[in-house]
């Protein structure tokens, strides 16, 4: 079993497929329910699967944040324009193999969108860097 | 006055009784449970004389009952259950029965260890969960899929030992994480927890030499867990390892067993590794390793298995110590480019090589594929000394 992040983002990553261009906000409610919905079963079927680890959905705005030196105040820099990358959230899950978490991540990208077609979005996948073998 | 190691160690055999009179595994896992609440309340004051049988007869009533008001509910009709095939609780037969039913190979190998820890090493779901760092929901979804997988297949005979080597091997591989780790988390230690139930597998075939070879192959690396990491955590290699921390008696054990087992004359890649393994701790220094016998097992590891590229990678270093490392690094070259740690061993020839140029190239090249963190944290170190090294002689 390995363990793998599925990020999500708002913002950034390839090109995206026609029905990822609009915006969420361009969206009826309903259809925002229901990408929500989805989002919420797929986390269930994983958990019914026995490969869900977790799942956190994060806020749009956010900052960089970084040490300002001995005695002062952290240094910030952000929100940024809409050129940046801007993740919206994970999924972490523990699969048998590559091909699963694969799997796994296209189907979080046929999340229903605008006049519920499926989004096609770019999901990155990562992989968790584990504990070497036992044996040498 | 109650026991919990007694409790847990009868937990598989007990379950294996109920296994082999051809109880289904759910329901039996379920009256084991259920035997074991009953145990945990009326042996506070005293134990039976004979706690398993105790165990049994409460176990299999419940089971009885069980199946009774299903079937009533489920097609009200009488149900006539045969009476168990009578005859004495073979344990060793029930652990070997229990195992390979555990190890079946329609369940993939997480599943099958998962279920493995469960029903044979009695661990809670909560512990198994802790031990692979997922939510005991997770476990708990997984072990009963494991579960409806093997639902409807006959165990009446134990299946095939093979497949029961493979996941006690997967499961001692995954056994890093040191005791003392496993126990500030609550978890388990899996390495410990793998040799356990090779014993037992072990104790039940006394007459397979790749079980006694899979033993020996536990036990020989085990003896040099604590080697493994230094003060800080970090990755020690082999050759590095402070010697004096291995644990010789259990290198003296795992070459008895591993003696036992080639005395039977019938070579398995479990023997054959655990003989490499056996000669590396054999070595006083890295200096002193014997390298040409190593190298003759690594050919017979091919010719056991000759599409196996991680014995061909593993074998190129022994080349690369008994006939030069460039002879090693030409074996490295004709392999398949995406082999893991591929690029870490061409590193490790090439400096001895002399090369330490390229060395430190291809250590910074495999630290960025590096599967691990203590792994890529190692590689960084050999990529950094080695540049410092050729900076400071500029």
């Amino acid at each position: 079993m390995a363990k793998y992040l599925l990020l999500k983002h708002y913002r950034g990553g390839p090109k995206p497929h026609p029905n990822a261009v609009s915006l969420m906000d361009d969206w009826t409610p309903e259809e925002i329910s229901e990408h929500i919905a989805f989002m919420g079963r797929v986390a269930d079927e994983l958990r019914e699967r026995g490969e869900f680890v977790d799942a956190q959905a994060l806020a749009f705005e956010g900052e960089f944040v970084r040490y300002g030196g001995e005695g002062r105040a952290p240094v910030t820099d952000g929100p940024f324009a809409e050129t940046k990358d801007v993740i919206a959230g994970w999924m972490i899950i523990d699969v048998d193999s590559k091909e699963r978490a694969y799997e796994a991540a296209a189907h979080l990208s046929s999340a229903p969108g605008k006049d519920g077609k499926p989004l096609h979005e770019w999901i990155e996948v990562r992989p968790f860097l584990t504990h070497p073998p036992v044996v040498e | 006055m109650f026991d919990a190691h007694l409790l847990r160690d009868l937990t598989p055999q007990v379950l294996g009784v109920l296994v082999r009179r051809g109880a289904d595994f759910a329901a039996a896992e379920d009256a084991v449970q259920d035997a074991l609440v009953e145990a945990v309340r009326r042996w506070d004051a005293a134990a039976p004389d004979d706690p398993k049988g105790w165990l049994v007869t409460v176990a299999w009533r419940r089971f009885l009952d069980a199946r009774r008001s299903a079937s009533a509910r489920a097609m009200r009709e009488v149900h006539v259950h045969r009476e168990p095939a009578p005859g004495p609780a073979e344990q060793a037969d029930d652990t070997l029965l229990l195992l390979s039913r555990c190890c079946h190979p329609a369940l993939t190998p997480a599943s099958a260890i998962a279920l493995t820890l469960r029903a044979v090493g009695g661990l809670t779901t909560s512990q198994i969960a802790r031990a692979f760092l997922v939510p005991e929901s997770t476990m708990a979804q997984r072990i009963s899929r494991a579960k409806r997988t093997l639902a409807g297949e006959r165990f009446e005979r134990p299946g095939d030992v093979r497949a029961v080597l493979r996941v006690l091997y997967l499961m001692f591989d995954q056994g890093f994480m040191s005791a003392a780790v496993a126990d500030e988390r609550g978890g388990t230690d899996l390495a410990a927890e793998a040799i356990r139930l090779a014993r037992q597998l072990v104790a039940s075939v006394p007459d397979d030499p790749e079980a006694a070879g899979l033993l020996a192959l536990m036990l020989l690396h085990h003896a040099r867990r604590d080697a493994r990491t230094d003060a800080a955590g970090d990755l020690v290699p082999l050759a590095d390892q402070d010697r004096s921390r291995w644990d010789t008696a259990m290198i003296a054990e795992g070459v008895a067993v591993l003696q036992g087992a080639l005395a039977h004359d019938r070579l398995g890649e479990y023997q054959a590794q655990a003989a490499i393994a056996a000669l590396h701790d054999d070595a006083a220094c890295a200096e002193e390793t014997d390298w040409p016998q190593i190298l003759e097992w690594y050919d017979e590891l091919v010719r056991l298995d000759p599409a196996h590229p991680v014995v061909a990678l593993n074998r190129a270093v022994a080349v690369g110590h008994v006939d030069g490392p460039l002879a090693g690094l030409r074996l490295v070259e004709a392999l398949d480019p995406a082999l893991p740690r591929r690029d870490a061993v061409a590193a490790y020839l090439h400096e001895r090589a002399g090369n330490a140029a390229e060395a430190a190239r291809l250590y910074a090249r495999a630290a960025r594929s590096a599967p691990s963190s203590a792994e890529m944290g190692h590689l960084l170190r050999q990529a950094a000394r080695l540049n410092r090294a050729r900076s400071g002689s500029d």
